[in-house]
């Protein structure tokens, strides 16, 4: 059981106040979603939670992130940026393979279980036919899905991705979510920033909804998106879907 | 994975070997193999005195600037993710140059002192830091060419004016060389004196492949990764502004090796930025020595410096990568 906790975690950014007295507590074998405006401050929070801002108030297993090694950090918590980019030329297993690195691993020697886990990362993400190409000639959301890959390489007990599907076309994002899904089913907790409203309600146990640097609800996703509280943060008026017993929301028209 | 590198590096050191031979005998007096042979043995003292005093240590020196241009060209591409990086467009040889003539134009050191090495490595280094500190870390191609640029311009001006002031009879020749590289009269002396600061910012440079490689998904990943980039990132600045400061302190300010050298080996390695480091030093190498000898061989009245050959190359290959990578720099500037 792994625990990632914020309490009363605040984050100013060039002086400017980006997270507020922010309290959450996320547990193994939950599928959180982060939504929220532009600007709400989701991604910062995925980078506090990452341990990447130095800041206090974030608790990995009740332990002071800042004061957990950086292996330890890097084999428990992979992180998955927004703007993720590939300069070089690499081809895309060993683009991936740089998952492996906080146990040592390099690209000129991998272990069995090391390639296992590339293995699986790739096909995770669809990507066996890729897996030679140059990353620089993928399209945006063939490179989306190899670096989803390298996060899942890593095989860590807690994935936090920022916005993982936005490049993606419809089919890849409901797989994307699906493999998500699956981590989060295998007893790993995964926290995702989401834009689409629709695949959050489909997919997340947990919904977290940013406003203003702050947590304006957090629950189950019918008892977060609301019409009134989804008109509240977002500015919007929505369409609710059901099938199957799952609701799904759908922004239709700003107020 | 290494498999792919290994035919490379063999086939890099066979074509130093065959320039290099050929560095040896060639120039304003021909050797055969056999005055080779009886020069290096002693057996014939014009054929020593040639080798030992003139063709060796030019052929060692251009070998090992060349090598560490390579690298220090490799290792910045890869730390700033940037395949346009290059030592010369941060102003760094000029830097080091500025450093040099600083000490030894205002007397407080001679021309073989350790302090020269030092001095050019201080240039370096500061042109490195100043370059990072305007530029940011994570700046585009433009504001980091266009820093360098200005630091280059700078080095290089005041780099004449200190000569200049110095009431030297030469000053024209000496800014030349401080400005443009040259490996003409170099002893085992000057190889002596820059050996040491090249080999320890090579090692460095070297042993930072893994770095490079974490940094290929920029450098919050890497940090996610369990790299810790603060000091990883000192020692690369240190070992690039350590090993320019020994070449540029024996040949001058020679520029765009370090740019061109890792471009033509980066295809050959897949992009993989801590494979690249050998071959591109190797490479870079090469070059140089091959434009030494080019320098040596071109009829002049007096000359040619190597610098102005390496450039002669290297522009025109810089203009072409812009020009390929034009709509990306476009996207980066606005």
């Amino acid at each position: 059981m792994t625990e990632l906790a914020a309490q009363r975690l605040s984050v100013s950014l060039s002086g400017r106040p980006v997270l507020k007295e922010i309290d959450l507590i996320a547990r193994s074998g939950e599928l959180i979603c982060i939504l929220g405006p532009n600007g709400a401050g989701k991604s910062t929070l995925l980078r506090a939670l990452a341990g990447l801002l130095k800041t206090r108030g974030v608790t990995l297993d009740g332990r002071d992130i800042n004061g957990v090694s950086p292996k330890e950090r890097a084999r428990t918590i992979s992180w998955l940026p927004q703007t993720g980019q590939a300069v070089w030329p690499l081809p895309v297993r060993s683009l991936v393979a740089l998952g492996r690195m906080p146990y040592g691993a390099t690209l000129d020697s991998l272990s069995a279980r090391d390639d296992g886990a590339i293995a699986a990362a790739l096909t995770a993400c669809d990507l066996e036919t890729l897996a030679a190409r140059d990353v620089t000639t993928l399209s945006g959301g063939e490179r989306a899905r190899a670096l989803l890959a390298r996060a899942l390489a890593v095989e860590a007990p807690i994935l936090l991705a920022d916005e993982p599907v936005s490049a993606l076309d419809p089919r890849h994002q409901l797989s994307v979510m699906e493999t998500l899904q699956a981590q989060a089913q295998a007893n790993r907790l995964v926290i995702v920033v989401l834009h689409d409203l629709a695949l959050a309600a489909r997919f997340a146990d947990r919904i977290i909804l940013m406003q203003a640097g702050r947590i304006a609800a957090d629950g189950p996703p019918n008892a977060v998106l609301t019409a009134e509280r989804l008109g509240a943060v977002f500015g919007v008026e929505i369409v609710t879907v059901e099938r199957d017993g799952t609701r799904a929301v759908l922004p239709w028209a700003a107020r | 994975m290494t498999m792919r590198a290994a035919p490379l590096v063999p086939a890099l050191i066979a074509l130093l070997i065959v320039l290099s031979s050929a560095s040896l005998l060639v120039g304003s007096v021909s050797l055969s193999w056999s005055d080779l042979g009886k020069g290096l043995v002693g057996q014939d003292p014009i054929a020593a005195l040639i080798l030992y005093d003139i063709r060796l240590p030019r052929t060692v020196l251009a070998l090992g600037v060349g090598f560490v241009l390579g690298l220090s060209g490799a290792a910045l591409q890869g730390l700033l993710r940037n395949p346009l990086a290059d030592p010369a467009l941060f102003g760094a040889p000029q830097a080091a140059a500025l450093g040099a003539v600083a000490v030894l134009y205002t007397g407080m050191v001679e021309a073989l002192s350790f302090a020269l090495p030092v001095a050019a490595l201080g240039g370096a280094l500061l042109s490195v830091l100043l370059v990072l500190a305007v530029a940011g870390r994570v700046a585009g191609v433009t504001t980091l060419i266009l820093a360098g640029l200005a630091i280059a311009s700078l080095a290089g001006a005041l780099t004449s004016i200190v000569i200049n002031l110095s009431a030297n009879p030469f000053a024209v020749t000496e800014i030349v060389f401080w400005l443009l590289g040259s490996f003409e009269d170099r002893s085992f002396r000057h190889v002596a004196m820059a050996a040491p600061f090249m080999a320890i910012g090579s090692l460095i440079l070297l042993r930072a492949g893994e770095t490079l490689r974490a940094l290929t998904l920029g450098e919050e990943t890497a940090e996610s990764l369990g790299m810790s980039l603060v000091r990883e990132r000192i020692l690369i600045v240190l070992g690039v502004a350590c090993a320019l400061g020994g070449a540029v302190s024996v040949s001058g300010a020679i520029g765009f090796v370090g740019l061109v050298a890792p471009h033509l080996v980066r295809d050959a390695v897949k992009g993989d930025p801590k494979a690249v480091l050998l071959p591109a030093a190797l490479t870079g190498a090469a070059l140089t020595l091959g434009a030494d000898m080019l320098a040596r061989l071109i009829p002049a009245p007096t000359e040619l410096k190597v610098g102005a050959l390496t450039a002669l190359m290297g522009v025109p290959f810089f203009l072409a990568i812009l020009a390929r990578r034009r709509g990306a720099i476009a996207a980066d500037a606005s």
